[in-house]
């Protein structure tokens, strides 16, 4: 016990005072939650620029909670000047510009964003019928439209962005901290050194599987307070704080990959290599950096193969999209068996020193 | 009490016949030796003679090819829990953990024996580092490393010590400090195993050694035995041009002489007149003589100097 306690302390010491280590944990993640942040704010459901020119009798007279519904998808600027507002459009500023000519209402859409440009003829089609329609006496048509984006309508970017990079930076940070400990430990002579002590794999190993699972924790408060900040504003379910267990998971099944590595390796260069060649496609490929809901199926298929993958959906059931705990037990249980199989190869390939 | 005689009568360490080879290269070949308890035992001898391997076969780290150990009456390979804590090893290359101070390093190790962190920083004042303490340790000089690297390994007070070439690459005032702690250390009662391939060192410090070259120990005793069993001359040697050649002849019948231009040397095994002439002559110019040493014992083993 006392050996696990020193030795997790050494490591810990190791690790703060590393300033690359910190760096690349720490804030460089956090670096990446800001860029994307501002890269895609709003993405998720973004709301298309439309110019009023001058009065539009359809769009002045639809009631105040049908504008609500409408004000989720366009976001109406009333303006006087169509020449100025014509230029907007062709310079993609905005989508299109509406004016109305006696009864005629004209869209001015640019061709060059088609879906946004289908968006506001759509849209505008449908508030011109309901206007003839209301026009025409008929008050409470058959059958209306509502239109409704599939995710929850708070899944802005920073909603899917802070579960999947956090899940990034979990990864990277303990396979690097395994990989990196063991080839190091081993190059340095520490390995042989500590062979020499009465001290057990176990307790070795226990000692960086406490420690990374602290620089987990760690993580996720800084990452989770971050994005929490008005400026990115993250709204977290009532559940959020499943994501402990599974966090803990992930963190176990991706120390494995850096034992693997660090069990491969002579140096800590290759170490590093074989850990970046695994960590950072997983992390494309499972969702951290951008949603794989357009991606093509057989990729989606594949990425059911990626620990990182069942690490980062999972912390979004819980953490944003509202899942119960529960929701979380086959990743956890996914994750467990993956730990097992890769630490018992690891461990296979262990060796003391290089002699 | 039985257990306590045959204690004493069994050696600390005893190796017999040990092997171990690399591909072509005989590291070790068929080594045999026996330590007894509260000695300082060395071993001597050129870079690649086997002395690493041997140890590190000692200690448990290395897989003999073939061959009998004994330590304390265990048996080090495989790793052997029992054994562990009555040991303290100093590898060749220091091994500390990273980014750690002096105080951080030693009760580190401490505490994995289950030493207490007072206990750690006595020894870190034993070895005259209470002051660097909170240095981290890339940035003490060599020998401050090495005294924290034996600190390190005698930190849970072991019964046997291993040393494996402390004082290599440290300047002459430093390899002097070293050897104090080390002879304390052996003073202590602990037995004490080291390598060296100083000559100087090894006869300072141990009570028998163990010259080793190719992988074989060629002999091994008290160094002083040693020295005097090669029965060789002692050379004295005057500045060139002081005597003649003829004059050094007469006064030194049967002295082996050489003028080489800068001294004029006589090897001789009767020393006392020729010093006693040189004197009434007044011909001491210069005056150095030198008794065999480990060096000759070397060069008459293997025919070749001694180059470490
Ligand atoms: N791990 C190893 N792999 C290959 N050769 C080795 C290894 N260790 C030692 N040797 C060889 O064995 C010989 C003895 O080495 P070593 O025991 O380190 O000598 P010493 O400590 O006396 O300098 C050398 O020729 C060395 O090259
Ligand atoms: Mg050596």
């Amino acid at each position: 016990m006392t050996s696990f306690v020193s030795l997790s302390k050494a490591m810990a010491l190791g690790f703060v005072r590393d300033k690359t280590a910190t760096f690349f944990t720490i804030l460089f993640p956090l670096m990446f939650l800001s860029v994307f942040g501002a890269l895609f704010k709003d993405s998720g459901v973004s709301k298309t620029d439309v110019l009023q020119v001058g009065s539009v009798a359809v769009l002045d007279q639809i009631p105040a909670d049908a504008r609500g519904d409408l004000e989720q998808v366009l976001k109406i600027t009333k303006t006087d000047d169509l020449a100025a507002a014509l230029e907007k459009v062709r310079a993609g500023d905005s989508a299109a510009a509406v004016e109305q000519q006696g009864g005629k209402v004209i869209v001015h859409f640019s061709a060059a964003d088609q879906v946004k440009a289908a968006t506001v003829r759509g849209i505008m089609e449908s508030i011109v019928q309901q206007g003839n329609l209301t026009m025409a006496g008929v008050t409470t048509p058959a059958l209306t439209l509502s239109a409704e984006p599939v995710e929850d309508k708070s899944m802005k970017a920073i909603q899917y962005m802070t579960p999947g990079l956090l899940g990034w930076a979990i990864a990277s940070g303990a396979t690097f901290g395994a990989a990196l400990t063991l080839v190091s430990w081993r190059q340095k002579k520490i390995l042989r050194r500590l062979r020499l002590s009465p001290v057990s794999v176990g307790s070795i190993v226990t000692a960086r599987v406490g420690v990374s699972i602290g620089i987990a924790l760690l993580q996720s408060a800084i990452f989770i307070g971050v994005a929490l900040l008005p400026a990115f504003g993250l709204q977290l379910s009532s559940y959020w704080w499943a994501f402990i267990p599974i966090m803990v998971a992930g963190t176990l099944a991706f120390l494995s990959i850096g034992l693997l590595a660090g069990a491969v390796s002579k140096t800590p260069e290759a170490a590093s290599a074989i850990a970046n060649l695994i960590v950072l496609p997983m992390a494309f490929l499972s969702g951290s950096f951008f949603p794989l809901d357009n991606a093509p199926g057989w990729l989606r298929t594949l990425s059911n193969f990626l620990p990182l993958k069942h690490l980062v959906t999972s912390m979004q059931d819980v953490m944003v999209r509202g899942q119960s705990p529960t929701a979380t037990l086959p990743a956890i249980g996914i994750l467990l068996g993956f730990t097992v199989v890769v630490t018992g190869a690891a461990a296979m390939l262990f060796k003391w020193d290089d002699v | 009490m039985v257990v306590r005689v045959h204690r004493m009568s069994t050696p600390t360490i005893e190796v017999s016949d040990l092997r171990k080879a690399y591909g072509e290269v005989k590291a070790v070949d068929g080594v045999s030796f026996e330590v007894q308890s509260g000695e300082f035992f060395g071993i001597l001898g050129p870079n690649g003679a086997g002395k690493t391997t041997t140890l590190e076969m000692i200690e448990g780290l290395r897989e003999p090819d073939s061959g009998r150990i004994a330590v304390l009456g265990e048996s080090p390979w495989p790793r052997n829990p029992k054994l562990l804590p009555r040991i303290g090893v100093q590898l060749q290359a220091s091994a500390f953990f990273e980014r750690l101070t002096a105080r951080e390093q030693i009760r580190t190790f401490a505490s994995l024996y289950g030493v207490s962190a007072k206990r750690a920083d006595e020894w870190l004042a034993i070895v005259g580092l209470e002051e660097m303490g909170s240095l981290p340790h890339e940035k003490l000089s060599g020998g401050q490393q090495q005294r924290l690297s034996i600190a390190c390994a005698l930190a849970h007070d072991p019964d046997v010590v291993f040393l494996d070439e402390p004082t290599s690459g440290l300047d002459p005032q430093a390899r002097r400090n070293l050897w104090d702690v080390l002879r304390d250390i052996n003073q202590q009662g602990r037995t004490v195993v080291l390598t060296t391939h100083y000559l100087d060192e090894a006869e300072s410090l141990c009570d028998r050694v163990a010259i080793m070259d190719h992988g074989q120990i060629l002999q091994s005793g008290p160094p002083a035995v040693l020295v005097r069993e090669l029965d060789a001359p002692t050379r004295i040697a005057i500045e060139s041009g002081t005597i003649s050649l003829d004059a050094a002849r007469a006064l030194a019948d049967g002295a082996e002489i050489d003028d080489d231009g800068v001294s004029l040397t006589f090897a001789t095994r009767q020393p006392a007149p020729i010093l006693a002439a040189l004197a009434e002559r007044d011909a001491l110019r210069g005056l150095s003589v030198r008794g065999a040493t480990l060096e000759d014992v070397f060069l008459n083993l293997t025919g070749r100097e001694y180059r470490a």
